[in-house]
Formats: C-alpha cells, sequence, structure tokens
C-alpha cells in the first residue's frame, strides 16, 4: 500500500496543455477513479503515473519517493506498480503462465516459490486450468483476468487500471467490476482507475477525480460527485444533470436556500457559504422534477418526447418561458402525458452549483 | 530513496549505453565508407581540388549514366511493385491451391544473383542459346538478342526484384487481422472494393518499405547492366564506374568517388520521400485476431492458378533450364544432346578447383555471420529510430542506406580505401584477409535487416513493451525476452534476405577478394572472365541448387519456428 501524491503536474504536447496543474492525493489502499471523456488528460496522467512520460512542472510522488518532476524521473522499471491496460497487453510468446510469472522472474524470485504464486494468482482470478494456453486463443474477459493476475502476482503497492473494461461486452463488465472491487477489499492495494464510464467510476471507486481538458474538476466521494457538483461541466456529465439559470434570494439556513427558477420559487440545496445573487445556476436530476397538477406549483412545459425505460418513462418537455431549455424526467406508467402535451412540472430538490467557490478541499 | 537512484541511473546509464554504442556502429558501418570516399572526392589523395569534380559534372557520360540510371530504377520499380504486388496480394489474400509451393518458386529468383539471371536470360534468347538450339529455334548467328536494350534491363530489374515486394507486402499481410477485411465485406463491399479501400491502404507501410528497397536495389544493380547493357553501350551509373576502373588512369578513384556519391543523392531523394510518407498517417494495427480468412476466387480460381504458375514457369524454370542446359556441354557452343551431355564440368568445380571449393565455405561463413550480427544490431536499432524516436539515429537510419544504394563496386573501393593501411591501433590489415569483405557485407546489407524490423516494429502495440517495463524488467531483458521474439519474424524474413543476396553477391566481392578470401560469386565471375562459361553454369547451377536445399531444409524445421519467420511458408 502506498500513498500517491501528484502536486501540481504539468505536461504540455507543443503548445497544448495535456494536463494542467492537476493535483490529487490519493490515501493509503484507497481506490480512486479518475473519469472523463476522452482527451480530458486522464491517460496522460496515468503514463505520468506510471513514468512512460516525463513531466513538465509539478511532483509526483508514491509513497514518500519523488517519482517525477521537471527534474527528477524514475523510470516505470523502478517505480514497482502494476498495470492493467486496456488492449491487455498480454504476450502473445509465452504462456498464461510465463505472461504471470515474468513480474517474479524479473524480480528474481525462482521456482519452487515462483510456481507456487503463479498458481495462486491464477486461481484467483479462477483461470487455474489455462496455465499451459496461449493467450490468443482466450476470451477477452479471459485475457483480461490474465493481465489482471499478471500485473498483481508481484503484490505492487500501487495498481493503474487504464480502461479495463472498455474492451469487453456488458455482461463480462458487471462480473469483472466485482472481480476488482473484490480484489481491491482482499488486497487493499491502491488503486487508480481510468474510465470514461461513470457507472463504472460510481460503481467501483472510493472518490472520483473528474477531469477535462487536462484539468481537475472535481475530486469527491462519488455520491458528493452526484449531489453537489463543483461546476457546470461536473453538473452536466454526472448524472446526466440539467443546468438552469438560478436566483438565490435568500441565505443558506440548514443547508438549504430559496431560490427563484424559471419564474417560480424553490428550496434548494446549497454550500453553507453561498450568497445571494442573481446569476448562480442551479444542477437538477431527473429524480428532482416531477409533473404537477397545481397550476401555481410549477411552470408551463411541452411534453416533446417520451421513451420507455422499463418500468417507467423518460419524458422531456420544452419549457414555455425558456423555448432553448430542454428537461427531462421520470414518469410513472402509464403515462400521464403524450408528446405535443402542455404540462406543469414542480422542482423539489436541486444544487446551486458553487461556480466561484474553490471547491479542490470539497472532498 | 539513494537505492532507488542508482538503479536509476544505472537503468540510464544502460540505455544510454546502447545507444551510443548502436550510434557508434552505425556510424562506423555507414558513415565511416561513406566519409572516406567524399574525401577522396573532394580532395583526392589528401589534395583539396575541384577539377575531379568538375570533369566529371562536365562529362555529358555522367548525366546520360544519370538519366538511364533514374529510368531503369524507376520503371523497374514499378513492374517489380506491379508483379510482385499482384502475386502478394492473390497469394496471401485468396484461397488458391498449392500456396507453399507457390511461394516457394516466387522467391526463388531473388536468390539468384543478378549476374547469373542476366546471364541465364541471355543463354534462354541469344543465337548460340543451348537450349534454343536443342528445339531447334535458335535465331540465325549475328542477329541482334533483343535483351541487350534498356527494355531488356528494366524488365529483368522488375523480374530480379518482385519478390522483393512480395516478401515484404506478404509480411503486411498475415499481420492483417480477418476482422478488417470481414468488417468490409459486411458492410457491403465486394471483395476487390476491399481489398482497394481496407488492404491496400492498409498496406502502406510494407509496400513504401518494399517500393523504397526496390529503387534503391534497381539503383545500384551491377549484374543485369553490365550484362545487357554494355555490349549496347547503354551505361547506368554502377557501370559507368566500372568502366572508369577499368580505365585505371590516374585520379581514377576521385572520379568514380564523385559517381558513386552521385547516385547516393539520388538514393537519399528516394528515401526521404518514403520516410515522408511513412509520417503523414497512422498505420499501426493492433493484432489480437487470428489471420485472414482467405477470399473465395469461385469460378476464377482455377484461371488464376493457371495464370500463376505458368509465370512462375517463365520467369523461374527457363532461366534454369538455360543455365543447366549450357553448364551439361563440354564446351560452349557445342549443341546439347545424349552424345554431347557430360557432368564433368561439375566433376571440375567440385572435386578438382581448390578455389571453388573454398569459396563455398566462405561465403556460406560470411553470408550467415552477416546476417547473425546485422539482426542484433537492428532489432536495439529499431527499437530506438522506432520508438524512443531517437533524431540522431533517424538520421543514421538514412546513412544506414547509403552503402546498400551504393554499387557494391563503390562500397569495395571505399573498404579499400580504409583498410589499405593497417588499422590505427591494433597495426593489423584488414586488406587481403575475409574481414575486408566482413565489414563490407555488415555495411551493404544492414538496411536489408533494418527495413523489415523497422516495418514490424511500427505494426506492434508498444504496451507489450511497456508491460514488460512496469513488471520492472531492464532494457536489455525487455530486448531479449518480449521485443525479439515479437520482431522476429521481421527480422529473420530480413537475416534470410541478408543471407539470400550475400551468398552469392559479386559486386563487392569482386575487388576484395584475395587468394584463400574467394566467394563463389568471385569463382563464377572468374570461370565466365575467362570464357569458362560451362565451369561457370555448372558452378551457378550448383549454388542454385545448394540454396533451394537449405531453403527446403528449414521448412522440415518450420514447425518449430515462430508463425511466419519463414517467407514462403504460410
Amino acid at each position: 500500500m502506498a500513498r500517491l501524491t501528484i502536486d501540481r503536474a504539468v505536461k504540455r504536447f507543443g503548445a497544448f496543455p495535456a494536463l494542467d496543474e492537476v493535483s490529487i492525493d490519493v490515501e493509503d489502499g484507497e481506490f480512486l477513479a479518475v473519469l472523463g471523456p476522452s482527451g480530458c488528460g486522464k491517460t496522460t496522467l496515468l503514463r505520468q503515473i506510471a513514468g512512460f512520460d516525463k513531466l513538465d512542472g509539478g511532483e509526483i510522488r508514491i509513497g514518500e519517493r519523488l517519482v517525477s518532476s521537471a527534474e527528477q524521473h524514475v523510470p516505470p522499471e523502478h517505480r514497482k506498480l502494476g498495470i492493467v491496460f486496456q488492449s491487455y497487453a498480454l504476450w502473445p510468446h509465452m504462456s498464461v503462465a510465463q505472461n504471470v510469472a515474468y513480474g517474479l522472474t524479473v524480480a528474481g524470485v525462482r521456482d519452487p516459490e515462483r510456481a507456487r504464486r503463479v498458481a495462486a494468482a491464477l486461481d484467483l482470478v479462477g483461470l487455474n486450468g489455462f496455465a499451459e494456453r496461449r493467450p490468443g486463443l482466450l476470451s477477452g474477459g479471459q485475457r483480461q483476468r490474465v493481465a489482471l493476475a499478471r500485473c498483481l502476482v508481484t503484490e505492487p503497492s500501487l495498481v493503474l487500471l487504464d480502461e479495463p473494461l472498455a474492451n469487453l461486452d456488458v455482461h463480462l463488465r458487471a462480473s469483472m467490476e466485482e472481480e476488482f472491487a473484490r480484489f481491491h477489499e482482499r488486497t487493499g492495494t491502491t488503486m487508480v482507475y481510468i474510465t470514461h464510464d461513470q457507472a463504472e467510476a460510481m460503481a467501483l471507486a472510493d472518490r472520483i477525480a473528474v477531469m477535462d481538458r487536462g484539468r481537475l474538476l472535481q475530486l469527491a466521494t462519488p455520491s458528493v460527485l452526484y449531489r453537489e457538483p463543483a461546476d457546470v461541466t461536473v453538473a452536466g456529465f454526472i448524472g446526466d444533470g440539467m443546468v438552469l439559470p438560478v436566483m438565490v434570494l435568500s441565505p443558506p439556513q440548514g443547508g438549504r436556500c430559496k431560490v427563484n427558477v424559471l419564474g417560480i420559487e424553490a428550496v434548494v440545496r446549497c454550500r453553507p457559504d453561498q450568497t445571494i445573487t442573481n446569476q448562480a445556476k442551479l444542477c437538477l436530476r431527473a429524480r428532482d422534477i416531477s409533473l404537477t397538477s397545481a397550476e401555481h406549483a410549477g411552470f408551463q412545459a411541452t411534453v416533446e418526447r417520451l421513451s420507455y425505460q422499463g418500468g417507467h418513462f423518460r419524458l422531456e418537455a420544452r419549457v414555455a418561458s425558456a423555448p432553448d431549455m430542454l428537461l427531462h424526467l421520470d414518469a410513472a406508467e402509464p403515462a400521464l402525458a403524450q408528446p405535443g402535451d402542455a404540462i406543469a412540472i414542480a422542482i423539489h430538490d436541486g444544487w446551486v452549483i458553487p461556480e466561484a467557490i474553490i471547491t479542490r478541499q470539497a472532498a | 530513496m539513494s537505492l532507488a537512484d542508482t538503479a536509476t541511473l544505472r537503468t540510464r546509464a544502460e540505455e544510454m549505453g546502447l545507444l551510443w554504442g548502436l550510434v557508434g556502429l552505425v556510424a562506423l558501418l555507414s558513415l565511416l565508407p561513406i566519409g572516406r570516399l567524399l574525401i577522396e572526392g573532394l580532395a583526392p589523395g589528401g589534395q583539396l581540388s575541384t577539377t575531379a569534380l568538375g570533369k566529371v559534372l562536365a562529362s555529358p557520360a555522367t548525366w546520360t549514366a544519370t538519366t538511364n540510371s533514374l529510368v531503369t530504377a524507376i520503371a523497374g520499380t514499378l513492374l517489380a511493385v506491379l508483379i510482385g504486388g499482384t502475386v502478394a496480394l492473390l497469394a496471401t489474400l485468396t484461397d488458391i491451391r498449392a500456396r507453399n509451393a507457390f511461394t516457394f518458386c516466387f522467391v526463388l529468383p531473388l536468390m539468384i544473383a543478378p549476374q547469373v539471371t542476366a546471364l541465364a536470360w541471355l543463354q534462354l534468347f541469344g543465337p548460340s542459346s543451348t537450349l534454343l538450339k536443342l528445339i531447334g529455334m535458335a535465331p540465325p548467328l549475328g542477329s541482334r538478342n533483343p535483351l541487350y536494350s534498356r527494355e531488356g534491363i528494366i524488365l529483368l530489374l522488375g523480374l530480379q526484384y518482385a519478390p522483393l515486394v512480395f516478401l515484404t507486402l506478404r509480411a503486411g499481410l498475415r499481420a492483417l487481422p480477418k476482422e478488417l477485411i470481414e468488417a468490409g465485406l459486411a458492410a457491403g463491399a465486394s471483395p476487390l472494393t476491399v481489398v482497394r479501400t481496407v488492404v491496400l491502404p492498409l498496406m502502406t507501410p510494407p509496400l513504401v518499405a518494399g517500393i523504397a528497397l526496390c529503387f534503391v536495389s534497381c539503383l545500384g544493380n551491377f549484374g543485369i547492366p553490365a550484362f545487357l547493357g554494355i555490349p549496347g553501350n547503354f551505361l547506368v551509373l554502377p557501370t559507368l564506374i566500372y568502366q572508369r576502373l577499368a580505365g585505371l588512369g590516374p585520379g581514377v578513384l576521385s572520379e568514380v568517388a564523385i559517381l558513386s556519391l552521385l547516385i547516393g543523392v539520388i538514393a537519399m531523394a528516394g528515401i526521404l520521400l518514403q520516410d515522408f510518407m511513412m509520417r503523414r498517417r497512422d498505420f499501426r494495427i493492433t493484432t489480437t485476431s487470428s489471420a485472414t480468412r482467405p477470399l473465395e476466387l469461385g469460378r476464377w480460381r482455377t484461371t488464376v492458378e493457371i495464370l500463376l504458375w505458368t509465370f512462375a514457369i517463365l520467369v523461374l524454370a527457363l532461366p534454369f533450364l538455360g543455365l543447366l542446359s549450357t553448364s551439361l556441354i563440354p564446351a560452349f557452343g557445342v549443341p546439347l544432346n545424349a552424345a554431347t551431355a557430360t557432368l564433368g564440368n561439375y566433376a571440375y568445380v567440385l572435386l578438382e578447383h581448390a578455389a571453388s571449393k573454398r569459396a563455398f565455405i566462405n561465403s556460406f561463413l560470411m553470408s550467415s555471420g552477416a546476417a547473425i550480427l546485422i539482426v542484433l544490431i537492428c532489432v536495439p536499432l529499431g527499437y530506438f529510430i522506432v520508438w524512443k524516436k531517437s533524431r540522431l539515429l533517424r538520421l543514421l537510419n538514412l546513412a544506414a542506406e547509403l552503402p546498400y544504394a551504393m554499387p557494391g563496386v563503390v562500397l569495395a573501393i571505399a573498404a579499400i580505401l580504409l583498410f589499405l593501411k593497417p588499422l590505427p591501433l591494433f597495426g593489423v590489415s584488414l586488406y587481403n584477409t575475409v574481414w575486408i569483405i566482413v565489414f563490407a557485407y555488415l555495411a551493404r546489407f544492414l538496411v536489408l535487416g533494418l527495413r523489415p524490423v523497422v516495418s514490424g516494429y511500427l505494426q506492434i502495440d508498444r504496451t507489450l513493451e511497456e508491460a514488460a517495463q512496469v513488471a520492472g524488467a531492464s532494457l536489455p531483458r525487455r530486448l531479449i525476452t518480449i521485443i525479439f521474439p515479437l520482431v522476429a519474424p521481421a527480422a529473420v524474413a530480413g537475416a534470410l534476405l541478408i543471407f539470400l543476396t550475400a551468398f552469392n553477391e559479386l559486386t563487392v566481392s569482386a575487388l576484395l577478394w584475395s587468394s584463400g578470401a574467394e566467394t563463389l560469386g568471385v569463382v563464377v565471375f572468374s570461370f565466365e572472365q575467362g570464357g569458362d562459361s560451362t565451369y561457370a553454369s555448372a558452378l551457378a547451377t550448383i549454388t542454385v541448387l545448394v540454396t533451394v536445399g537449405l531453403m527446403l531444409l528449414t521448412t522440415l524445421f518450420a514447425q518449430r519456428l515462430p508463425q511466419g519467420v519463414l517467407p514462403w511458408r504460410d
């Protein structure tokens, strides 16, 4: 187990800032997910931690050891970490057992100790009958398990996972997700998990770092990330959030304040230091709003589209007073409205996005 | 902390040591001879002078030969790409039968030395053709052999180097995942459309590599234009150099050096063009799937098979029969029949002639030694060029092309200039030993090994190496346990090309051999020069048979080799 400290890491490709002063502190034994759309810098970050590229500024420490800075660079082979690659990166000329044994051989571990540990690792991922197979003959899920066994056999204190489930089908993803969670629980290894899939990140991680265009937007637990997004981008990216302009009318009281949104008043969650302003943004989830029959409790909208989600409908509606605003909410079965119908929408909850406030310590 | 730092320092030292070792080695093999030539061209005998330069550049013969070189090299390359490319696509992607046998036959002409090819083809058509006499179709004496022409040179260059394009393209096609073709077919494209829109674009790296290799080979070829061009006074740069050397006037070495530098410039232009094209796009393919399923030719299969085999017989069997028939007659010009046929020529070259017996051993040891050494150099070299993107080595990569782009005689002259005097620190002279030939082979054929290796690296997913790095493996260990096995197919293909090219090579050793250090090419050439065409043909026939025998022998071990290591086997 090891702490991983990334302090104001900067990496540029030409003039393009791939990492822009990113700081993340990963605790011993923590499972951290780095989440973001492709091109957000998450893979660049992983390559910096692994040591494949050199840092332009800032520092990366594994435990107490400085491994990367603009002046110092410990090569990957001396960082003692494990990586599971998206492409699995299994060596096609070696058997499954040889693939897994490689790190031990390099470290000078000899048989029978080596054979015992390889067998144990394969046993752990449920591949004990596959030792002599060639990786080319395995299925995607089996290859991923081999990659995992290969990574963990040397008991690295830090494991990096680069979109490990991206090449698997949905059914396998669920079971591999479980596998990763079980692993983390059993070994207590510090894990950094790169993904663009928020469901994966939410399900697995202790904390999630959301990145966009080389910057760290928010670092928080999945629940905080979902309930209290730090900025508009995170609000829109996580949980399909809707962002609306809002006027804050009252100072916060018990974590809530009165706001005016789309012409109606509502009481929503906010930070304790939220100031009164008419320039704020509100994050709404589908479950925060619902259809209402009471005329004055809601604002007017027109149903645009209904799609069945199994058990309920997703209803998309255009706001009458702001025609460029499309809201979506969950509507029970059977559907109460059809496309074209005029409806009223009530707001039960929401989150005032604390745009201007520094949120790095939000975790 | 301090422990980690020493490990980091050691790793850096290892990498830098390897890098600079390679830089030194490549510089020694490519820049040193070129540099020596340059000095000789600009400052003949150590005296700075432009007299020689002006003389060469003012001579119309220089520019006629340059034009001729360009025309024959470009046209020959086009022909080779047309033949080799078509055949590679048909023989690799479709369901033709007896694929191994066909591939084997198609690659064979590459192993026959160009001058032997030229000799064999001349025997086939000329008025004194033993074979045509045999069937009573020889043209009347005094009529002109149609191969003594520019078109004849282009034809034979194209035929000689078509297998080169075939081999590089085929190696690329074998790495093509079947899904890419199947996805195209599933999208409703016809097989021809898939080949045109999916396969060929992805085959750009091997195709471009093959074209570059072919172009420099045609440009530097000596044997074919020497046999077909000199009689009609159609001179290309290599034959012009040879003629100047034959004149042996004072200052001729400097003139020859300038002419060879001119060829170097042309080759560099071709190579830079290749480098430019490769940099424009990313052609990497992740090879996680099995090999391509053959496209079905349906009712066209038999037609295609007949066409392919007819072609193979025309370019392979007929010239070989020409050679064979000449080797069986007691004296040149005697018609071959049951009464005249004799094995006496074979007995002579195998049992009586001491130099020819020695030459077998020399050629074998020097060719295989050069092939192994070059592969050992090229695998780490390719690593730094492709993956570490070492700029220094990229430049040296270009430099490495020069000794191959130049005609062998020129490299030979450079080697003579370098090694005539005893080596500085050691006080021994390599001149008149086998080592000067080994040096020339290493310098000349380095690029033959490097091209396929670089092309191999371009198609390997680098995470395979990064996974080993993360596992804690040092660069030397990664090279041995991970990288070498991954590039082995490309490297062995390169080694094979080197061996086959060096085994019958003549142009380098013609000027470097000494008593006791004869090569097969030299002995064949000496026989031919002395008018002993029958001995020459017999020895050439034996070398062809030995090469074929070696190829067949390696196929016996094919099961033990990783897939795709032998270029002529599936």
